[in-house]
């Protein structure tokens, strides 16, 4: 097994499974924050957010997600190195238009600046929920953070936030639009039928994250 | 189409020999039949050298019809030259218009290192083929035709993939030099077929072991490689490999 760590091969299998498992995540966590606009109450928000922080199959799964994030990078950044020395001569002129899409040349740089964006974001929110004060609410009885407040307080006021989010929104919407086929052909599951099928998938899935993610900060902007 | 005459100026990479740093010179070719092709043009070029007592350009060609796979040149930024499905030598100078200057570079890869102007040595393929790029089943006599079945969609596509004709245009094209479409193609066109099976989980782990040692990077699924193919090698064949390597690793 030692080889295929190694490997080229092995090493952008590890970027692939990262890169699925992170995909899975994106769904998980654009579907719970939509709840943040369908009640202006903040309840609902709250309530899942509440749940999401509390139960058990999360607290494993936090961890887990902070690995996959740093694998993914890692393995990321090793294999880009690497394929930068692979050609100490340049070419004076290179012409790749025809040749490839602009998002599979690039995606070095569209994972650093949504690595910049996560920064930013862990700041925003995750930092103040388990190192600082979150406004504290109580619901049912049960006493909560008021994440609602946290989230819509933050885009309602600081318009410059949220054209970073709709900007990361889009960079990671590109990232994934090349990611997503590109994950799998990695691991080998893909053929010539199967690329058409998978580019199409990862064009829709890249459009629901970039215009999902958007769609957030933008709704507390403009209501 | 008709026949026109163009004049046109080559910005062409000189280099003497492996240690010589190179650096790129521009001569003027002119009356060149756009019904002639990029290698003739070549040729017209190196006369003109040769005859005001200069060095022609080196160059690798053999067949000029496709077949050998030796005519790698790097023209305007795309290897073989603005066109699909075709090496330097099936290249015509249609595709050029009256006036332009077409920069001519060679392949451009840590795996291959420039010999001398735009001749590159290639013996990496080799290698990568040494390691594996073979049957080592003794057959003793002919068999009968037919006595091994073979579906076809099965023979089709290993046919497919023995097209590739090792030029290197894959590697000269990738943003990472990867040689990844041209071993795809090798060990596919084996793995496909009943008496190259047996020995595929060997094969997909020693030549990707060599190709990774001989200064090719790793694949990012930008497909260029399959645009720029002469013989239109498909991204599949890369999707095969992996799959091949991934389970030769687990089963041992
Ligand atoms: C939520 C965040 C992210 C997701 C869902 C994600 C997903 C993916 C996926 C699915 C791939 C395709 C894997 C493959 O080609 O086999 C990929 C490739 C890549 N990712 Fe990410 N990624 C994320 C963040 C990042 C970050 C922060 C970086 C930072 C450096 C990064 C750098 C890369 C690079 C360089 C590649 C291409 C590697 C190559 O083929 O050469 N990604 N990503
Ligand atoms: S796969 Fe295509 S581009 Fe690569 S060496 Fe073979 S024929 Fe040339
Ligand atoms: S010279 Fe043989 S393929 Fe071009």
């Amino acid at each position: 097994m030692g080889r295929f760590y190694n490997s080229s091969i092995g090493k952008k299998f590890f970027v692939s499974i990262t890169g699925l498992f992170l995909m899975m995540f994106l769904l998980v966590h654009l579907a719970l924050n939509s709840l943040l606009m369908f009640d202006d109450s903040g309840e609902l928000f709250n309530h899942a957010a509440h749940w999401m922080g509390t139960n058990p199959i999360m607290k494993v799964m936090e961890p887990v997600l902070g690995l996959g994030f740093v694998l993914h990078i890692i393995y990321a950044l090793i294999v880009q190195i690497v394929n930068w020395t692979k050609r100490p001569v340049r070419y004076a002129k290179m012409d790749q238009k025809e040749a490839s899409t602009w998002t599979s040349r690039n995606m070095i740089y569209l994972g650093a600046f949504v690595l910049i964006f996560l920064g930013i974001h862990l700041v925003n929110f995750f930092a103040v929920v388990k190192f600082g004060t979150p406004p504290p609410i109580t619901i049912d009885g049960v006493e909560m953070h008021d994440s609602y407040t946290l989230v819509s307080g933050l885009f309602k006021t600081c318009v410059s936030i949220d054209v970073l989010y709709v900007l990361g929104s889009i960079f990671l919407g590109l990232h994934l639009k090349h990611g997503v086929w590109s994950s799998f052909q990695s691991i080998g599951l893909s053929n010539t039928i199967w690329r058409k099928r998978l580019e199409m998938v990862g064009s829709i899935y890249a459009i629901i994250i970039a215009v999902g993610f958007s769609i957030i900060p933008l709704y507390f902007l403009i209501f | 189409m008709s026949e026109k005459s163009i004049n046109i100026k080559v910005k062409v990479w000189r280099q003497s020999d492996a240690k010589d740093k190179g650096r790129f010179e521009t001569y003027d070719v002119s009356n060149v039949s756009t019904g002639s092709s990029f290698l003739e043009m070549m040729d017209a070029m190196n006369e003109d050298l040769v005859n005001s007592g200069k060095e022609p350009v080196a160059f690798d060609h053999d067949c000029r019809e496709g077949i050998c796979g030796m005519c790698s040149m790097y023209i305007n930024g795309r290897a073989h030259g603005p066109d699909t499905l075709i090496p330097t030598c099936q290249l015509h100078m249609r595709k050029f218009t009256d006036g332009q200057t077409i920069t001519v570079e060679p392949w451009r890869s840590k795996g291959f290192p420039v010999i001398k102007d735009l001749i590159v040595d290639r013996t990496a393929f080799d290698k990568i083929l040494h390691a594996g790029g073979f049957i080592s089943i003794n057959t003793g006599n002919a068999p009968d035709a037919n006595a091994i079945p073979v579906n076809k969609v099965d023979s089709d596509l290993a046919m497919d993939a023995a097209a590739c004709i090792g030029c290197g245009a894959c590697v000269a094209t990738c943003k990472n030099s990867s040689a990844l479409l041209f071993v795809s193609a090798k060990v596919s066109h084996l793995a496909l077929l009943p008496q190259g099976k047996i020995e595929a989980a060997r094969r997909a782990k020693a030549m990707v072991a060599v190709m990774d040692d001989l200064g090719f990077g790793s694949c990012s699924n930008t497909g260029a490689c399959e645009m720029e193919c002469p013989k239109g090698i498909s991204l599949s064949n890369i999707a095969r490999l992996n799959r091949e390597y991934l389970v030769a690793n687990v089963v041992d």
